[in-house]
């Protein structure tokens, strides 16, 4: 009896919790949570403009309607706070919710499915700390057929590949950490790998860039003549910290990527994301090879002279740029795109940089919208796009119009 | 009038003072309001390369500067004369909006010369004190060259000046200015290139013995990122300066040196088309104090923002107004000699001579401060009582130089005035023969401070919100004539060894003419002095009378220099705020006893 007694004392002390214990624990567990959420970058999507931190309600815009990102707050009623640690790994892990229902790809569970379950249970640990902020995000807006998520089930049999990430004991340490960042929570495919007709990632061709949200995000292989494949690894690992390098200026989501995300992470890890990009991939480097109109084509259609007018006061009269500050046109990556939309939208809307701890300057480019009409920017765009070095399509009028209808530019 | 919160400073006036108060003050852990009378501007778009080439909307209808309706000035020569509203924008123009007037000025920045800092000590030991007239009243400064040498390096290296140094810590340097004080450092950016006229100028006047050297230019040589971390490209000799904005983060501003920072900072709110109306005071004697500041912002409300501290970093004359209309300070007395708010009001003696070449020139090309200088002439670098000075001597000195700013289409073909303008094709002709062959040889001379020369508030008329005008009473006087001419003859020799053939020359001459643009240079009004019965502030820019106002500017010279004013403008308000943040903040008490 008494020893019963003592036993369930002891069992009572068990399941309290001893403070110092569990707070180093947790202290840990928590700082690994929230590095692994800068990793994946959950803020950018799940934080709408003006909303508070996680809760959601961001619309993201895709080619099926717009999808709203969901509340992972602890809130109980609205966010997360009722799911277990099981619930959350089967969603990152699977793209099944608590409630059984599908998610839709365009939460990146396709590249969350490659992190391991001690890294997910972390970031729900984070999670689970953060405040939690009671917000129903607003309904999705979908295509009609894609409103039921049952329909994601046929998705997954197609483009699903569910797997915890494998290390390639051929290659070091570094290239694996780099490898897992870029391929599980870092998700760069998700923007940066061309997605077929339903929206499924092209796996033979990872990283070779795609436009996303009326930007191009562009080729990351060293199968590419331009862009990150011209670039050192310092480069690489500058650009992601402070946003700029010798070559570009992110804009458009990279910006906000590079903000939210990449610059927070270590030294070390960003180096590793350089070694794993860096690293020659299969396959043959493509060299441009689009039709190039002649110089008179050119030199007709006046890009040259809106060029030198206009742009070559900060991009300079030869495209090169000013390290860290303008972008270097020659032999970019976003410039040499097959599609123009990435310098139509900075040409068009302008473009804005970011605020790093390492360059508190958010350089700036003014729009011309309002200045040129289409031919005029398509003309410039051609321009830019087939001198310099560079060799990518020339630009019509009306891929210029309709950027300007979407962007509602007048 | 409806409260705001209350801050730890408010800031009236977001320009070249202003900001580096905020950055100061927000590196301090304080809260603070800077309100800015003008919209917010930003490099892109609002001075977008293509957009700000305009010569006709920017220089001739001054499109970054305050126009009259909003703010102006009243004028007279002297006491006898009953001053008049300036209507049109004249004899200086101020900038309109954040960054202020270093938005639009040329870029050219110098430090003044050890002497000029103990003027009236280094003149009366060299030639007696006869050399001042009875109704001179400049003085020495209270802060010396060495204490502000660490600002200067501080101001430019934020500014990424390029330059060649001619002093480092007393090792002279060829090529640089060898009249300069000892610099303790290199410019953080090597000079501009040089154009053909430059290197022309440079040749002769190194053939007469003289020593020049490259202008101090704001506009960066080359890639460079300031000790803030904000980036600048390089200067790409658009020719569009002074007068523009830069649209290209060439040309240093607030823009591209200290605003980027500043704005993140979590102390600082900006409000805009805000503009400061008066200080409010409490107290008398030496318990005098600001306890906030009134303003008006873009809906018309009128508002009160109590604050611990105020700092006054508007444009000089509009420092002045502000205290004066606000009875901060006593109001200066010229007939007495007594009180000090408006007093030694000064401006700058520019001269010029132009002459034609048989060489051909690019002067589309251009900086606005891409130029070769002498500074043989200025301060006391010459004898004064020397074979060069005929006639009576004089107090004083300047630069003589040769500018390529960029000479834009409407200036370039703009050929005589009035009656005599040129049409037709006459002016084909001189557009034809001149455009590419004149040059300016030109003189940026001091101006020094008199008894019946300050500013006051006018007795007739009213701003907009029911505030006396300011009133300036200024002319010329015998001495400051008599080293225009001086320094003209040295223009006229130095061009005239350049092979050129003299086409006009413009010395100062008789009253002053204050509807013809000359600079922006005015100074004085709350000057810095040694005591509380010289001047408005003390070395730190902090009043005698209100030890919680601070003023900032150009307004604290006790007379103008021979040369442009903003490179000291920024090492003076560094210099003080130094103090402010290391002193002041922790026991808020005067910091120089009366």
């Amino acid at each position: 009896m008494l020893l019963g007694l003592a036993a369930s004392l002891a069992a009572a002390l068990l399941l309290l919790p001893d403070r110092s214990k569990s707070d180093t624990i947790d202290t840990a567990q928590i700082e690994r949570g929230r590095y692994i959420a800068r990793l994946g970058d959950c803020r950018s999507c799940h934080t709408a403009q003006g909303g508070a931190l996680l809760a959601g309600g961001l619309g993201i815009v895709t080619p099926f309607g717009i999808i709203y990102s969901a509340n992972i707050t602890p809130d109980v009623a609205t966010g997360i706070g009722s799911w277990t640690k099981d619930d959350f790994w089967n969603a990152m892990h699977s793209g099944i919710r608590k409630d059984g229902a599908h998610l839709y790809p365009a939460m990146p569970y396709p590249w969350f499915t490659k992190m391991p379950r001690t890294d997910v249970d972390a970031l729900k640990t984070y999670l689970d700390t953060i405040p939690p902020a009671r917000y129903t995000p607003p309904e999705n807006d979908l295509w009609l057929p894609l409103r039921a998520r049952v329909s994601v089930a046929g998705w997954n049999l197609l483009f699903f590949d569910k797997g915890v990430f494998k290390t390639d004991p051929a290659k070091s340490a570094e290239w694996n950490r780099g490898a897992y960042i870029v391929e599980g929570p870092g998700h760069c495919g998700a923007c940066h790998t061309p997605a077929n007709l339903l929206g499924g990632p092209e796996r033979d061709r990872l990283y070779e860039g795609q436009s996303i949200q009326n930007w191009w995000a562009p080729n990351l292989t060293g199968r590419s003549a331009y862009g990150v494949a011209t670039w050192s690894k310092e480069d690489v690992v500058d650009y992601l910290k402070d946003g700029r390098n010798d070559h570009a200026v992110a804009s458009g989501p990279m910006a906000l990527a590079i903000q939210n995300s990449t610059q927070h992470m270590t030294d070390a890890d960003r180096a590793a994301i350089a070694a794993y990009l860096k690293d020659p991939p299969v396959g043959t480097r493509e060299e441009g090879d689009s039709p190039r109109v002649s110089e008179a084509g050119i030199d007709s259609m006046g890009g040259k002279a809106i060029f030198r007018d206009n742009c070559s006061a900060c991009h300079g009269a030869d495209g090169e740029g000013v390290p860290r500050l303008i972008a270097d046109l020659r032999k970019s990556g976003v410039v040499n795109a097959p599609d123009p939309v990435g310098v139509l939208h900075a040409i068009l809307a302008g473009a804005q940089g970011n605020v790093t701890h390492g360059a508190p300057q958010r350089p700036t480019m003014p729009p011309f919208a309002w200045k040129f009409d289409d031919r005029q920017i398509a003309a410039v765009a051609a321009y830019v796009r087939q001198n310099f070095g560079n060799h990518a399509p020339s630009v019509s009028d009306s891929e210029v119009a309709d950027l300007r209808e979407t962007l509602g530019l007048e | 009038m409806r409260h705001k919160p209350p801050v730890d400073a408010v800031i009236c006036g977001f320009g070249a003072t202003g900001v580096l108060v905020a950055e100061a003050l927000t590196r301090a852990g304080l809260s603070i309001v800077a309100l800015e009378r003008g919209p917010m501007l930003n490099t892109a778009p609002d001075f977008q390369p293509s957009v700000m080439q305009d010569e006709l909307r920017f220089q001739n209808r001054h499109g970054l500067m305050v126009q009259p309706r909003l703010s102006t000035q009243t004028f007279r020569h002297n006491a006898s004369e009953t001053a008049l509203p300036i209507r049109r924008v004249g004899a200086w123009q101020i900038g309109l909006g954040v960054g202020g007037s270093a938005v639009h000025w040329a870029g050219q920045c110098f430090r003044y010369s050890p002497n000029e800092f103990r003027l009236r000590s280094q003149f009366e030991h060299q030639y007696g004190p006869g050399i001042f007239p009875q109704d001179m009243t400049s003085q020495d400064w209270a802060v010396t060259y060495d204490e502000l040498e660490p600002y200067y390096d501080r101001f430019e290296k934020l500014l990424g000046v390029s330059g060649q140094a001619g002093n480092i810590k007393g090792r002279l340097i060829e090529g640089g200015n060898p009249f300069e004080g000892p610099r303790s450092d290199e410019y953080p950016n090597p000079p501009l290139a040089r154009v053909k006229a430059t290197r022309m100028f440079d040749k002769a006047a190194r053939e007469m013995g003289l020593s020049p050297y490259p202008c101090p230019a704001a506009q960066a040589s080359r890639p460079y990122t300031n000790p803030l971390g904000v980036r600048m490209g390089p200067c790409t000799f658009c020719g569009f300066c002074s007068g523009y904005g830069c649209g290209n983060y060439s040309k240093s501003s607030p823009q591209t040196s200290v605003l980027p920072v500043v704005l993140q900072r979590s102390g600082l709110e900006l409000r805009t088309l805000s503009v400061a109306t008066h200080i409010l005071m409490s107290g008398k004697g030496k318990d005098r104090r600001a306890k906030g500041v009134v303003y008006v912002d873009a809906q018309n409300e009128e508002w009160v923002q109590p604050a611990e501290m105020v700092f006054v970093c508007a444009f000089t004359m509009d420092n002045v107004h502000l205290l004066l209309v606000s009875s901060a300070g006593t109001a200066y007395d010229p007939v007495s000699g007594t009180g000090q708010i408006g007093r030694n009001y000064a401006f700058q003696i520019w001269g010029y001579a132009n002459f034609l070449f048989k060489e051909r020139f690019n002067p589309f090309i251009g900086a606005g401060a891409l130029g070769q200088i002498v500074d043989n002439y200025d301060c006391d670098n010459f004898d004064h009582a020397g074979p060069l000075v005929t006639g009576k001597p004089f107090v004083g000195g300047g630069y003589v130089a040769l500018f390529q700013y960029g000479t834009p289409p409407i200036a370039g073909s703009s050929f005589g005035s009035g009656e005599t303008a040129v049409w037709g094709a006459e002016l084909k002709r001189k557009i034809r023969e001149e455009y590419h062959h004149v040059q300016q040889v030109q003189s940026m001379g001091a101006n020094q401070s008199y008894r019946d020369v300050f500013l006051d508030l006018d007795p007739t008329y009213k701003d907009s919100f029911g505030r006396p005008l300011l009133r300036v009473t200024y002319d010329i006087k015998p001495n400051d004539h008599r080293m225009s001419n001086f320094l003209v003859d040295r223009c006229v020799e130095i061009g005239r060894a350049m092979g050129g053939t003299l086409l006009d020359r413009n010395s100062r001459k008789g009253p002053f003419d204050v509807t013809v643009f000359q600079t922006t240079h005015n100074c004085g009004g709350t000057i810095q002095s040694a005591t509380p019965d010289k001047g408005a502030v003390n070395k730190f820019g902090q009043m005698w009378e209100v030890p919680n106002i601070f003023v900032y500017g150009a307004s604290q010279f006790p007379q103008n220099a021979g040369r442009n004013p903003t490179d000291t403008v920024g090492a003076t308000t560094l210099f003080g705020l130094d103090e402010v943040t290391r002193r002041y903040l922790p026991s808020p008490a005067p910091l120089v006893d009366a």
